[in-house]
Order: structure tokens, then C-alpha cells, then sequence
């Protein structure tokens, strides 16, 4: 109602001010939003086109700026049959599954759990959970570094101490376990994840099992469904939605892990351990101990290509009836 | 959740083993920042020591001497919190006047603009890497903090937030009332919209503090000098030494992860309902 009359009372008094008001309207937005464009032109879009352009030059610094040599697709095959690239790529998608999956295995029961026993603490419960989300990486990394020492190390004393149980003892090592050779780090590695990442899943999925609504719920136990049917049939399907949308942050985020592997290994000392290397930390040495920009620049699209495959994968999977969220 | 309409065995037991749980995960996930706080006060020896401190030691005091000798830990804790300060002030800035922009205004292009802002968020951040260092080598700005805060002035996290937060609690008729009185489109942002949108503002701000605190990557390749590298950069090349000074390291990441352990205690519920509703819509 009000808003018709301000159109009309716009409309019927025309003048200089109006004209100076309507030009302003109509430009105003362009304006207010130009910020984002010219930043994501120059910084963004620019920079990853000229890496596709890169990707197929060969150029070391010190060859100077603009002296690039056009190479085709060295750069793609030398990736491509570089053992340590495939090492690499192995290590990624290892770490990715086991440091993904338990993740939301995890979080979404845990989220079930808080929102089901808990009602004033609720908060605070979660904010326990998250914090390591909001914690940086690096000092997450550092932090785990001294817990997993081999000789007195907290976890590795605490393997011991759980040794000495009846069953639990006989599943586990009974020696001290070195995690950072090559073949434990990525064991190490997918815990630090797990442990930095499930907090924030669980904050996701419990946003979502508090939208669904009460009287689904209400209806079902009238009918005499469990707490374990009323989990099965009411909040792991409505939670699909939300799956799809945590999933696929887990799957850009796992696909290029860095810095906790970066950390871990203490710069990526990777002839040492390849076991940990990923994609980015890879590229990294590429680009700035070999000093191969055209060829790094080839890696950092193989990656993103098959970024892009998983994220359209998990989109045919979970992607159906996740209109709720986007 | 159903209130059982009456209290069973059953169900208290299962209420029982809820909080079981819960508290075991969470002492799980509070343990390695008790550890981090107690191997601050203690020597390297006697953090690899047998058993390992399990409670505070005397030896803080001199870990803190240790980095101010190793490292020039005020500068870098500056060249963090200035890093941190610059891109959570200009975020808040340029994401909430686009924001308005998307959120108030029926203009050609529209609905594709934002779908730009939206496809952004699906680039891999680290495909950039190595070119976004070329152009910062390129046009000098290589050790300069400005090559980490320009880029990151605008981004399309923030203006969605703001978006969305702008179109559901400011009506358009209070624009349009402005209009009438005679306030210009930049004049409406600035004195009726900005004030109006503070709890938003608020938690985009804390959501870019910490991110930006918490950089790494892009700082790393950017600052080569000791004067201009941050916090966890510099307590990262700690780390390469040979005789490494664990306890000095541990009590520069308590100092590096303290401030944002203060933040979040005070904002928690804001910044974890403000993280989520971007997510999910009611």
C-alpha cells in the first residue's frame, strides 16, 4: 500500500531533484556492487586464466619477466608421469575418504545426541565442539606435532595405557609408534583433520535436525516408533539436504589440504615422507623450491578439474531433493 | 525433541550414556588446547619427558624470552592482528554496501551478478596460489601487507551473508521513505541500512577476524622478510631449527590462539548461528 503511494508521489513531481534521484537509482547499485567485480577481475579471474595460459609455458624466474616459451602440453604429460605426482594424488584422495568420512559418521549422530539429551547447555556443548574450527591450522598442526612424538608422546602414552585393557589391548601395537614415517603419517594427518573438522559438521547438521519440524516427530512415537526408527526414517532422510551441502565442503576443502600436512611434516620434508605429501603441498614444491611456475600451474588445473568431478559426483548422489539448501 | 510422556529405564539410561558420550568427545576435543596451554610453561625436556606434564609448570617466563629472542614475535603479533584488523574493516564495508545493493534494488543483471558472487565460492582458493603471487611479484607489492587486504576486501561470503540478512530485515518501504526525504542512495546505506543491520555486521566481522588471523598460505609465499611475516608464519619456521625449542613454540601459539579463544567465549552463539544461517533456510 505505502509503497504505490511513494511511486506515485515520486512520479508526480518531476524536476531537476527527481531527475538527479532517478539517475542516482539507477546507477547506484552498479556502483555499490563494483567493488566485488573489479577485486575478482584482477585478483581472481585474471590470475586463473593466466595460470591456464601458464600451464601450458614453460618459465623459471630467473628466465625474466615475459620470456615464456610456449611448450603445448609438456607440462600436463610431465605432471602425468611424475611417480611423485601420483604419490601425491594417492596420499590426497587417501586422506580425503579418512579424514572425510569419519568426519560426518561422527557428526551426524553427535548432533542427534546434543539435540536430543541436551536443552539449556546446548550451546555451549556445541561451542566446545567447534572451537578447533575456529582455531588456526597452523597452530592445531604445531600442537599435534609435540602429542605425537614417539618417545612420550601424550597419544602414543595413551595407546600404551589402553594396552593394558583386556580386548582393546590385543587390537592395538604394543610398541611406540613413529607416526611421522611415511607409511603412520597419513594415520596421523586424517585424525588432526577429523579432529579440526567434525565440530563444524556437527554444527551443520545440528542447524539442521532443529528445522525439522516437532510434530513429525510427535506423530511418529504416537504411532510407536523408536528413538533409533524415529533417527532412520525422519532425521537421516530430511538431513540429505544438508549432507549435500556439508559433503561438498569436505570434498573442496580434504582435496586441498595443506597446511596441517605442511606443518606436520615440518615443511614438507617429502623425500623423507612422501607417505604425507598432497596435491597442493606438491605443487607448492613445484612452484617455489623447483621453481617451475608453467608446470605447478598445470597441476593446480588437474586439481581443480578433478575437483570439479567430485563435487558433480557427489552431486548425483546426494543432489537429488537437496533443494533446501544453496 | 518428543518429551517421553513417561520417564522409563529405557530412556533415562539412554539419556545417560547421551551424556556420557558427550562429555567424553568433548574432553577429547578440549584436550589438545590443555595440553597446548601446559606445554607453554614447561622446557622441552621435560615436555618429552616421562610422564609428560600433565599440569602447569614454572617455565613460561622463559619460553616467552626464547621467542622474543628467536623471533620478532611483537612485530609478527602485529603484522597478524594489522593484517586481521584491515581485511575485517573493509570487508564489512564493501560486503554490506553490495549487499544493500543486491538486496534493495531491482536493476538489469541482477539475478546473473549475484550468480557470479555465488559461482566464486566454487573456485579452490589454492588454484590461485601461484599466479596471485606472480601479479603481487609483478606489480611490487610483494612484502607489503596491502597484496593480502586489497584482494581480500570484497568477497563473495560476505555479500551473501549481507544479502541475505538485508532482503529479511529491512523492509523496502523504509527505503523508500528515505527516498522521500530526500536522502541520496549512499546517504540511505550509511545512516538508515548500516545501523539497522549490526547483528549481521557482527558476525561477518568475527567470521573475517578469524579467518584472516588464521592465515597461512598466502602469507607464507607473500612475506619473505622477517619484519613483515605473521604470527603463524614466523612460529612455523621455528619449527625448521635443529635443537627445536617445543616449549617456545607451544607458548607462541597459547599467545597466537588465546585472543581468538577470548572472542569466541564472548560471541560463540553469534558467530555459530551466524555460520550456519548462510546454510540453511527456515
Amino acid at each position: 500500500m505505502r509503497k504505490t503511494v511513494s511511486r506515485l508521489e515520486i512520479r508526480g513531481s518531476p524536476g531537476v531533484g527527481m531527475r538527479w534521484s532517478n539517475f542516482q537509482r539507477r546507477y547506484a547499485p552498479y556502483i555499490f556492487i563494483s567493488p566485488f567485480f573489479i577485486l575478482f577481475l584482477v585478483f581472481g579471474l585474471y590470475p586463473s586464466l593466466f595460470s591456464l595460459y601458464m600451464s601450458f609455458q614453460a618459465w623459471t624466474p630467473s628466465d625474466g619477466w615475459g620470456r615464456w616459451k610456449f611448450v603445448g602440453l609438456e607440462n600436463y604429460t610431465f605432471t602425468f608421469t611424475d611417480p611423485m605426482f601420483w604419490r601425491s594424488l594417492w596420499n590426497t584422495v587417501w586422506l580425503g575418504v579418512f579424514s572425510g568420512v569419519p568426519q560426518h559418521l561422527i557428526a551426524i549422530p553427535l548432533a542427534f545426541v546434543i539435540h536430543m539429551v541436551l536443552s539449556r547447555f546446548k550451546t555451549f556443548v556445541t561451542a566446545v565442539y567447534f572451537l578447533p574450527y575456529i582455531t588456526s591450522s597452523v597452530a592445531i598442526a604445531l600442537i599435534f606435532n609435540t602429542l605425537f612424538a614417539t618417545h612420550n608422546g601424550v597419544i602414543n602414552l595413551v595407546i600404551a595405557h589402553l594396552n593394558t585393557w583386556p580386548l582393546l589391548g590385543a587390537l592395538l601395537p604394543d610398541q611406540n609408534i613413529n607416526w611421522f614415517t611415511s607409511a603412520n603419517i597419513k594415520y596421523a594427518l586424517a585424525l588432526v583433520v577429523v579432529w579440526q573438522f567434525t565440530g563444524w559438521n556437527t554444527l551443520l547438521y545440528l542447524s539442521a535436525i532443529q528445522a525439522i519440524p516437532k510434530d513429525l516427530y510427535e506423530a511418529a512415537a504416537v504411532d510407536g516408533a523408536s528413538r533409533w526408527q524415529q533417527f532412520r526414517y525422519i532425521t537421516l532422510p530430511l538431513l540429505r539436504p544438508m549432507m549435500f551441502f556439508a559433503v561438498s565442503l569436505t570434498i573442496i576443502g580434504n582435496m586441498q589440504l595443506f597446511e596441517q600436512p605442511f606443518v606436520l611434516l615440518n615443511g614438507g620434508a617429502s623425500t623423507a615422507t612422501p607417505g604425507g605429501q598432497t596435491v597442493t603441498m606438491y605443487m607448492y614444491r613445484t612452484a617455489f623450491e623447483w621453481l617451475e611456475m608453467g608446470t605447478a600451474a598445470s597441476i593446480a588445473w588437474i586439481l581443480f578439474i578433478l575437483i570439479g568431478v567430485l563435487t558433480y559426483l557427489n552431486n548425483l548422489i546426494f543432489g537429488r531433493g537437496a533443494r533446501g539448501v544453496d | 525433541m518428543v518429551k517421553p510422556k513417561k520417564t522409563s529405564a529405557s530412556s533415562l539410561l539412554l539419556r545417560m550414556g547421551g551424556y556420557a558420550l558427550l562429555i567424553f568427545g568433548g574432553l577429547l576435543t578440549i584436550a589438545p588446547f590443555y595440553f597446548m596451554f601446559v606445554f607453554a610453561t614447561h622446557q622441552r625436556s621435560e615436555i618429552f619427558g616421562f610422564p609428560p606434564p600433565i599440569w602447569f609448570g614454572e617455565h613460561f617466563w622463559s619460553n616467552y624470552q626464547i621467542l622474543l629472542q628467536k623471533i620478532p614475535f611483537w612485530r609478527a603479533y602485529w603484522n597478524t592482528f594489522y593484517l586481521a584488523f584491515m581485511i575485517t574493516i573493509t570487508t564489512l564495508f564493501f560486503c554490506s554496501l553490495a549487499g544493500f545493493g543486491f538486496a534493495m534494488y531491482n536493476f538489469r543483471w541482477r539475478e546473473q551478478l549475484f550468480g557470479v558472487v555465488l559461482a566464486t565460492l566454487l573456485i579452490p582458493a589454492i588454484l590461485n596460489l601461484i599466479p596471485f603471487y606472480l601479479l603481487i611479484y609483478q606489480i611490487g607489492w610483494i612484502n607489503t601487507p596491502k597484496a593480502l587486504w586489497v584482494p581480500a576486501m570484497a568477497g563473495a561470503v560476505g555479500i551473501f551473508m549481507m544479502r541475505q540478512y538485508i532482503v529479511s530485515a529491512i523492509p523496502k518501504e523504509l527505503v523508500d521513505a528515505a527516498r522521500i526525504d530526500g536522502c541520496s542512495e549512499f546517504q540511505i546505506y550509511w545512516r538508515i541500512v548500516l545501523p539497522l543491520i549490526r547483528p549481521a555486521l557482527g558476525t561477518l566481522g568475527l567470521v573475517t577476524f578469524i579467518g584472516a588471523w588464521n592465515k597461512f598460505a598466502d602469507v607464507n609465499v607473500i612475506m619473505r622478510t622477517q619484519e613483515t611475516k605473521t604470527l603463524p608464519v614466523v612460529l612455523r619456521t621455528l619449527q625448521g631449527a635443529t635443537d627445536v625449542e617445543w616449549g617456545a613454540i607451544m607458548a607462541g601459539t597459547a599467545l597466537l590462539v588465546a585472543p581468538l579463544l577470548l572472542v569466541f567465549a564472548l560471541a560463540a552463539r553469534q558467530l555459530m548461528e551466524g555460520l550456519t544461517s548462510g546454510a540453511v533456510k527456515n
